[in-house]
């Protein structure tokens, strides 16, 4: 079979279809969202975006309790929405293999928290495997199926950006078919009644010390012998790091890292004379190590912030062949922007210089609480602008005078802003909802949700409607605006600034980047006096030079918001 | 020249949308159909953001980390010199750099909050010993198409790796839409032709 280069991501997608996985589901989000894009190429599986990551896990539960191999994904933060099935799930085990994808993103390149998913295979008591490239990432997600159904029990895969993002070489295999088994009724297994639960905790138990002593033989807990005088516990890519660093070592790689495999560590750590602990964020392995009373340098040298690379692991254990190579000093910042006609950017703009609390969400609209448009108070976690700025209002009451805002994009909206909204309504709230509705899911690259009227697998569906659903919810207030109409959206948010009791705004256009672009806006230099109002809409194509707004044609889309923000008539 | 027992570290560097992850992609892929081991890695996400945006490719016999370290990139292939300036750190001290010569204002240069550092070059020489300054947009505009921009940087790259021409013409009719590819090898061989 070829060689081919995978992602770690394209690689957990290809062990899921050699491994005959027959349903797999997930909400997109950094670094886990090209597993399902890459999953809904094979057809042999059903796979679809799901509202949010617990729905995502429920669905993927359902499959694999019917009998067929089911994978769930999502980023990190994911699986905490999932949380609530996770923990269910390890009691109730499964009837065809069930693995969860956890992909976590230290040095958060794209995420609110550096959160370390390894511990939740410890608090909900469910086995862990760490890849540290593709080939693992498929070749574990293979040997996941056959222990989740050997051991009865869903199977954690524990991926960081870094094996998620990176590319290497991974041996394709073909697919090797797992008949759907059928659904059976077994109420002492499914139905988590206190009397059948308490069980089924006893179960669990029994199935958790039998993945230990599998955890003690298992080839992907792999010794690899070297010289004694160092000895290097490591998983996921901070392995790859430090084989990097310590070339000659003896080490103890481990692919599971849950349940940890005490008497391997143990012998391990007994034939060696310094024990080093090589992992990312936090002293998982550490504190399991240390546990057995041996002695290891781990974070007390390494740091417990950002992701690791052979520098930092090499400068924190081995400081005497330490090296410092610093940036060049004071290189302007560039970060990440709304993107020129990004239909957030109209609406930014009316909301600017307001006396108001704005509570923000997940998704590009982020972005709105930098400069210029610094229209964002918060961004916590998905569906937290709606609930955050009710309970904001709650707290300032009446004598309050400003207006509290809670911008969540549309895809988020129908994620979790919905029991939000609906709580505004039930508890007599008095906030404004915008929803920024660019009819995708923007930030992680154009994936179809609800309201797109388009599947995962490319199917017509119905779409649904935004408006109506803030209806049902309870909001009498609903007006929609195009944001690329600057002046009409202005005067629509103050008067609804102005007003009182709960409403709803849906500021709606496409995202720039899925429209045809127009011709590029110009600049009258003759009539431009160089105020610099234009540069408020914060458009990467707009620059002043000598004085005066210059209009870059490579970038511009020919949104048209600048021509009307332009107040001297200047931009045509 | 590289040999093919030592990891050959190149590190690419842009502003989103330029053309960055194609570019390291054609890179890794060559590598591996060359039989050798391959990692490459970036940060996808705000790839479409305008933000700075990196790619590392490593390949040789045996690669561990996916990641170049400070001081350790036998290359740097750059698109833009303020990113240049941004990843210079990076280079070895015996490593070669090619850098266009763009420059990109970043959204905090334009609305006034940041200031460009005024001697990119003069840093560029203070630090580098072997560097390129291509005019590779330029060309690429001159060629009709400035999505080609990273083309031609790629074939200035080639002059100083062991593959063949013609696997790097291969891996763009791969992986290059059809109607594309004249233009994109058209710019691959002006940029062979510009060190």
């Amino acid at each position: 079979m070829p060689k081919v280069l995978l992602s770690g991501d394209e690689a957990v997608a290809r062990g899921a279809y050699e491994a005959g996985c027959k349903v797999a589901t997930a909400y997109p989000g950094t670094p886990s969202t090209e597993i399902l894009e890459n999953m809904a190429q094979y057809r042999e599986i059903y796979s679809e975006w799901s509202t949010n990551e617990k729905v995502a896990f429920e669905v993927a539960l359902g499959a694999a309790l019917a009998g067929a191999r089911s994978l769930v994904a999502m980023k990190h933060v994911g699986l905490n929405v999932a949380a609530d099935p996770l923990f269910s799930s390890a009691y109730i085990g499964v009837k065809a293999g069930f693995v969860i994808v956890s992909a976590d993103d230290p040095g958060l390149h794209s995420s609110q928290n550096e959160q370390d998913n390894r511990f939740y295979g410890l608090f909900a008591k469910i086995p862990v495997l760490c890849p540290s490239d593709s080939q693992e990432a498929k070749d574990f997600v293979k040997l996941a199926f056959d222990l989740s159904e050997q051991f009865d029990i869903p199977v954690l895969i524990r991926l960081t950006t870094r094996v998620a993002h990176s590319k290497s070489v991974v041996n394709l295999e073909d697919r090797v078919e797992h008949p759907v088994k059928g659904y059976e009724k077994v109420k002492e297994k499914t139905i988590l009644l206190p009397q059948f639960a308490r069980l089924r905790h006893y179960s669990l138990e029994e199935r958790l010390q039998k993945l230990a002593e599998y955890a003690e033989t298992t080839p992907i807990n792999r010794y690899e012998p070297g010289q004694k005088s160092i000895g290097v516990i490591a998983d996921g890519v901070a392995y790859q790091y430090a084989k990097e660093v310590f070339p000659k070592a003896s080490f103890l790689k481990l692919g599971m890292v849950h349940p940890f495999p005490k008497n391997l560590v143990k012998n391990f750590g007994q034939k060696v004379k310094r024990l080093l602990v090589v992992e990312e964020v936090d002293p998982f392995l550490e504190l399991q190590i240390k546990a057995l009373g041996l002695k290891a340098i781990g974070k007390d040298a390494l740091p417990k912030v950002d992701e690791l690379n052979p520098r930092i692991v090499q400068n924190s254990l081995y400081p005497e062949k330490k090296i410092e190579l610093k940036p060049e000093t004071d290189v302007p910042a560039r970060p990440p922007l709304l993107c020129p006609g990004c239909p957030h950017t109209g609406l930014f703009y009316a909301l600017q210089r307001q006396n108001i609390i704005i509570g923000g969400d997940i998704g590009c609209y982020t972005l709105g609480a930098l400069a210029p448009h610094n229209t964002m108070d918060t961004c916590i976690c998905m569906g937290a602008s709606i609930t955050f700025v009710h309970g904001v209002e709650k707290a300032l009451g009446k004598e309050d005078k400003r207006r509290k805002i809670a911008v969540i994009g549309d895809s988020t909206f129908f994620h979790m802003g919905v029991p939000g909204l609906i709580n505004v309504a039930y508890n007599r709230g008095n906030i404004v909802t915008i929803v920024v509705d660019n009819r995708t899911t923007g930030m992680t690259g154009h994936q179809d949700h609800p309201g797109t009227g388009k599947t995962l697998l490319g199917e017509t569906t119905k779409a649904l409607d935004i408006a109506a659903i803030a209806k049902a919810c309870g909001i009498e207030k609903v007006y929609t605006v195009d944001p690329y109409k600057i002046k009409e959206t202005k005067s629509l948010v103050r008067k609804v600034l102005a007003e009182e009791g709960p409403a709803v705004i849906i500021s709606s256009r496409p995202c720039a980047l899925l429209a045809t672009k127009n011709p590029s806006k110009q600049v009258l230099a003759d009539r431009c006096n160089g105020c610099k109002l234009c540069l408020s809409l914060g458009c990467p194509a707009i620059e002043i030079a000598e004085g005066k707004a210059i209009i870059n044609e490579a970038f511009c889309v020919g949104c048209g918001m600048c021509v009307e923000v332009c107040a001297r008539g200047a931009i045509l | 020249m590289t040999k093919k027992e030592k990891i050959t570290n190149i590190l690419v560097c842009g502003v989103g949308g330029q053309g960055v992850l194609l570019l390291s992609d054609l890179l890794a892929e060559i590598a591996m159909n060359e039989g050798l081991d391959v990692k490459k890695s970036e940060v996808h996400g705000m790839a479409q953001r305008g933000g700075s945006v990196t790619s590392h490719i490593r390949f040789g016999k045996k690669v561990y980390s996916p990641l170049i370290t400070e001081g350790n990139a036998d290359f740097i292939v750059s698109l833009e010199k303020l990113e240049t300036l941004r990843y210079l750190h990076f280079l070895s001290p015996n490593g070669v750099l090619l850098s266009d010569n763009l420059i990109v204002e970043p959204l905090p240069v334009i609305i006034g909050l940041q200031e460009m550092p005024k001697d990119i070059n003069e840093r560029i020489k203070n630090r580098v010993k072997k560097f390129y300054l291509i005019d590779a947009f330029a060309k690429a505009k001159e060629l009709g198409n400035t999505r080609v921009q990273n083309m031609i940087m790629l074939g200035a790259l080639s002059n100083f790796l062991d593959f063949t021409p013609d696997t790097y013409h291969q891996a763009i009719r791969k992986n290059v839409k059809a109607k594309f590819v004249d233009i994109n090898i058209k710019a691959f061989e002006t940029g062979v032709g510009l060190v």
